[in-house]
């Protein structure tokens, strides 16, 4: 009898001392689909095991030292399968109970997985996938995307252009979905910004070039030759989702020109040297946890469960739709070492955030850039504007 | 002519070196401290003063100068009038900020990578005690009677109001995103706490128990500033409790705000991303540090007025003044 005693009475306990704050456990997973996928040109972007799950302990590290004075704790479910499972390992997880989940995955999955969980009231937040149309005519209410867009991305890299009044552009995308996706967001940014695309060529993935066994030698001559006889242009702009030829470009042009895009300056949402605004103690705790340096998804893995860190400790929630209203609503701010408050588009769910643009080693500047103004948030500057995305399911 | 060269050189006596306050300034980047004249503004010197020196501070008789060499995870003690280094102060991982208590016996250190506030004690050179706190602890004010020691918390944003008794914390109140220091008034009714990323200044009124009840908040606004860029880091209240002053970070602005009725009256331009703040122990000087334009800038507190810039080491951070 006495067993059952003592325990009973130190949870009475513990609920008195922490009444005034409401104790809430706060389940959530992160649901990772691993794709597979040829080697990246660089040993640097080679994906890490615990990609994305670093940042979700991290998380849990941060919420949880909020969470001690306050009775709130969190515990994140880490998930890897193979795109023929995700379905099922969703399934699991809402069995578990779990409403809170973050999803890495291409946007065909994203959306099935996001609809399936809507059904069992889960709220669902994207941590990769850049596609437009999630922000656009296929948004879906109860999905939250902390990725930047393609459209955000190509944004930040058409402003620092403008801003170097490098108006004349030479752009190159790869031949594959992902690429020319890429490559309609860098047309929609030079429109937008006043940007002139004066040499538009596609880069045809002949399955070729790779690191491996010399591939600089036939880079080094194919290059120059397929750059050669362009229209004059101050930048080339790579699109290369697909990561087979950007980042052999600089060096190898025909016309000596900085790339940027997917070479060269890359629009990123967090890098492992990234120091500004505090980010060095952010560097310190994610190497000290993981022994590794970050990468996006572990930040943006970490930025959405910020968000649910930041909703359960200012609204006292952890429900799905107590979460999804607070961060939608004015009272949401979240700093996130990017030097000011991020928050959400309430239009399609979208956050919005500086971009860092990234040379492989530094942070080379920040977007938006000075003097790209508007009426609501110059961050706003970057990405589908309210009059811009036919998203209605935040209506 | 004689009389008038004697009394000249007599006034010349009186004013020199019994009068002359010094500010010791410390450079992030430069790792060094700089030292001013405070009544010619001169810089007198400059000398080592550790690696990545943030945090800095006075015992209360002016002699020794605390240092967070927050790279080398010590504080560094240093002789005011020498310059001598003394020996350090254990300090447990990343010291940032610290507070000093007005007997000068304890100071309390804010470890930035440990969510940490640790207690060293200045005579035995001994680490009192290691109070766990929210995540990247920044911020250190001490209440007037030294029963209240209250720490910022950058990534949880609360500020953590810790007894000196028992080393535990008694009362924890959210502010907005990033808070970075906490001010009390000198009478200890009311603690300021700035928020950097939430672009205000929690204000709280501290009951005779030292509990804190938050009575308001103050904003900012500049016209043709983005309202991103108004970050208030540092803060100072003058002893009579009816100015605070905000250093404002890139906006380049310390704020003047009347500290009964929170009412914004005015943005003194001052230097490139405006850090902490000190006044002179008269209180007729405030002085700015400027991170990026590697200056401080002096303003007059009664006319509040900038009146002086003068360049001192690389990325100043920190600054405090004795008589």
């Amino acid at each position: 009898m006495h067993y059952h005693l003592m325990p009973l009475f130190a949870v009475l306990f513990w609920c008195a001392s922490v009444a005034a704050a409401a104790a809430i456990d706060v389940k959530a997973a992160v649901l990772r689909v691993d794709y597979p996928s040829l080697l990246p040109i660089s040993r640097y972007d080679l994906r890490p095991d615990d990609l994305g799950f670093s940042g979700a302990m991290l998380a849990d590290e941060d919420n949880g030292t909020t969470g001690s004075f306050l009775g709130h704790t969190y515990d994140t479910a880490h998930v890897a399968v193979p795109p023929e499972e995700a379905d099922a390992a969703l399934e699991q997880i809402l069995a578990d109970g779990t409403r809170l989940i973050v999803v890495l995955s291409n946007a065909e999955d994203l959306l099935r997985l996001s609809d399936k969980a809507a059904e069992a009231g889960a709220l669902v937040f994207n941590a990769r996938a850049p596609d437009i149309a999630l922000r656009d005519d296929q948004c879906r209410g109860n999905l939250l995307h902390v990725t930047p867009s393609r459209a955000m991305n190509a944004d930040a890299v058409a402003q620092f252009a403008v801003w170097k009044k490098w108006g004349d552009w030479f752009l190159v995308a790869g031949s594959n979905p992902d690429d020319i996706a890429l490559a309609d967001a860098f047309r929609r940014a030079a429109t937008k910004f006043g940007a002139e695309i004066t040499e538009d060529r596609t880069f045809e993935d002949t399955g070729g070039s790779r690191r491996t066994d010399s591939g600089h030698v036939l880079v080094q001559r194919q290059l120059p030759l397929d750059t050669q006889d362009a229209d004059d242009h101050d930048v080339v702009i790579a699109a290369d989702e697909s990561d087979y030829f950007a980042r052999y470009l600089s060096y190898h042009l025909w016309d000596p020109r900085p790339v940027m895009g997917a070479g060269g300056l890359r629009p990123v949402s967090f890098h492992g040297a990234h120091e500004a605004w505090g980010a060095t103690q952010y560097q310190t705790r994610f190497e000290v946890l993981t022994g590794r340096y970050v990468q996006p998804e572990d930040y943006d893995v970490w930025l959405a469960l910020r968000v649910i860190g930041e909703a359960v400790t200012r609204a006292n929630t952890a429900e799905p739709d107590g979460v999804r209203d607070y961060a939608l609503s004015d009272a949401f701010e979240l700093a996130a070492f990017k030097g000011q408050k991020v928050t959400f588009r309430d239009w399609n769910g979208q956050l919005r955030q500086p971009i860092l643009l990234y040379d492989g080693s530094i942070t080379v500047s920040v977007s938006p850039q000075e003097g790209f103004l508007h009426q609501v948030s110059p961050l706003d500057t970057m990405g589908l504007d309210r009059p811009e995305s036919r998203c209605t399911a935040f209506e | 002519m004689k009389s008038l060269f004697l009394s000249t050189a007599l006034a010349a006596l009186i004013a020199g070196p019994a009068l002359a306050g010094k500010a010791f300034v410390s450079n992030e980047r430069g790792n060094t401290i700089t030292v001013l004249d405070t009544e010619t503004w001169e810089v007198i010197t400059e000398f080592p003063g550790g690696n990545r020196p943030r945090g800095i501070t006075v015992s209360p008789d002016g002699t020794k100068l605390y240092v967070c060499a927050s790279d080398d995870n010590i504080v560094k003690v240093f002789d005011t009038s020498t310059y001598e280094e003394l020996p350090s102060l254990p300090s447990g991982p990343d010291p940032e900020l610290f507070v000093i208590e007005p007997s000068g016996k304890r100071l309390y250190i804010a470890n930035e990578d440990d969510n940490l506030v640790t207690v060293t004690d200045t005579e035995t050179r001994t680490i009192l005690a290691e109070v766990p706190v929210g995540v990247e602890p920044e911020g250190m004010g001490i209440s007037p009677d030294s029963k209240f020691v209250v720490n910022t918390s950058e990534t949880t944003n609360m500020a953590h109001f810790i007894s000196t008794e028992d080393y535990e914390i008694k009362h924890n109140v959210l502010v907005d995103q990033r808070p970075r220091y906490a001010q009390y008034t000198a009478d200890g009714s009311r603690l300021f706490v700035t928020s950097e990323i939430g672009g205000t200044v929690t204000v709280m009124d501290i009951d005779a128990d030292g509990a804190p009840t938050v009575v308001g908040k103050i904003g900012f606004e500049v016209p043709g500033v983005q309202p991103e860029w108004l970050q208030p880091v540092g803060a100072k209240v003058t002893s009579d409790g009816t100015r605070l002053f905000v250093a404002l970070g890139p906006a380049n602005r310390v704020a003047v705000v009347d500290a009964q009725s929170l009412e914004v009256l005015d943005y003194i331009l001052v230097g490139q991303r405006v850090w902490q703040l000190d006044f002179t122990p008269d209180e007729k000087y405030l002085l700015t540090t400027n991170g990026n334009s590697n200056d401080i800038t002096v303003i007059d507190v009664a006319a509040e007025k900038a009146i002086k810039s003068v360049q001192v080491g690389q990325q100043p951070w920190g600054v405090v003044t004795i008589e």
